[in-house]
């Protein structure tokens, strides 16, 4: 909901005020988040989710060669970087543009994984303009059952 | 609450497109050819996908991203003058997957336009690459600019 309201932070810094002040009034501000954290509607959009085997991370990333994109893991932050491409024509050309709302340019996200994940268990997929990476949880933090002798 | 914010953002796209309201008085502008409106069906969450619209003096291409839609759950209607685009959001989650933390909240893609008269909707081509999908609506022939010859009496 946020997120889509400021997806022009230059045209409409007035809702993005409003939000900072709603922010404020609704105390989310004194709640610590993370020291990575991005600003709403940052690119790409990402999804975390816990699996009792695995860490699944989504990164909604249409339009872009997952070849040119970097995901790297050091000491326990994962990096998505990459760049996106304009699609809009450039120079002077008879083309009128009226919404420009898709992201264009370099990105870079940066989210810090559990310590339990094994750096060498790591599978990325890209399908459908989602990257899709999936971190797996160490041997030993694999839950078990124990059997009663 | 959450209302009021989508009644604020309906005032801004509309701000964007700097669209004519029937009964404001305003006189439609040459360059609004794409109206963003929102539909009653349009009850049920979802996201709005950001769009890129460019007109060339043949029609008028519109560029929307939704990541994560396929082809099969990617629906684009046209009703009356109205275009619709919705798609649900079908990467397959493992199971017993757990949210930790989301920044796409409800798995659906959802926004309407209302076209203007001279754009064909019968030869509307569409393309879903990646997550982008790439509308190409082509003007009747009859609205393409042309030359018209002087003739000397």
């Amino acid at each position: 909901m946020f997120a889509s309201m400021i997806t022009f932070p230059g045209v409409f810094g007035e809702f993005d005020r409003l939000r900072r002040e709603f922010d404020e009034l609704s105390g989310w501000a004194g709640i610590p988040n993370s020291i990575r954290s991005a600003a709403p509607g940052a690119f790409p959009a990402i999804n975390i989710g816990n699996t009792p085997t695995s860490v699944e991370i989504y990164a909604f990333a249409p339009g872009i060669d997952p070849k040119k994109v970097d995901v790297t893991i050091d000491r326990g932050v994962m990096t998505i970087s990459g760049e996106r491409e304009s699609t809009l024509p450039s120079g002077k050309s008879d083309v009128n543009v009226y919404g420009n709302e898709r992201f264009a340019g370099s990105f870079r996200r940066a989210i810090s994984l559990p310590d339990d994940v094994d750096p060498s268990k790591v599978e990325a997929k890209y399908r459908d303009g989602v990257l899709h990476v999936s971190v797996g949880r160490r041997e030993s933090a694999l839950p078990k059952r124990i059997t009663i002798q | 609450m959450n209302d009021s914010f989508v009644a604020t953002r309906a005032q801004r796209d509309t701000n964007l497109k700097d669209t004519e309201r029937p009964g404001t008085g305003t006189q439609p502008t040459e360059s609004q050819r794409v109206q963003e409106t929102r539909s009653d069906s349009a009850s049920a969450k979802a996201n709005t996908p950001p769009v890129d619209v460019l007109e060339d003096s043949s029609g008028i291409t519109l560029l929307a991203d939704m990541p994560g839609v396929s082809k099969e759950s990617l629906e684009i209607k046209v009703e009356g003058d109205t275009l619709t685009l919705e798609g649900a959001i079908t990467s397959a989650t493992p199971q017993a997957l757990e949210a930790s933390y989301a920044e796409v909240r409800v798995p659906r893609f959802r926004r309407s336009f209302t076209l203007s008269r001279e754009l064909g909707t019968a030869a509307i081509e569409a393309q879903l690459k990646d997550g982008v999908l790439k509308l190409r609506l082509p003007k009747h022939e009859k609205a393409q600019p042309r030359r018209i010859n002087v003739k000397v009496v």
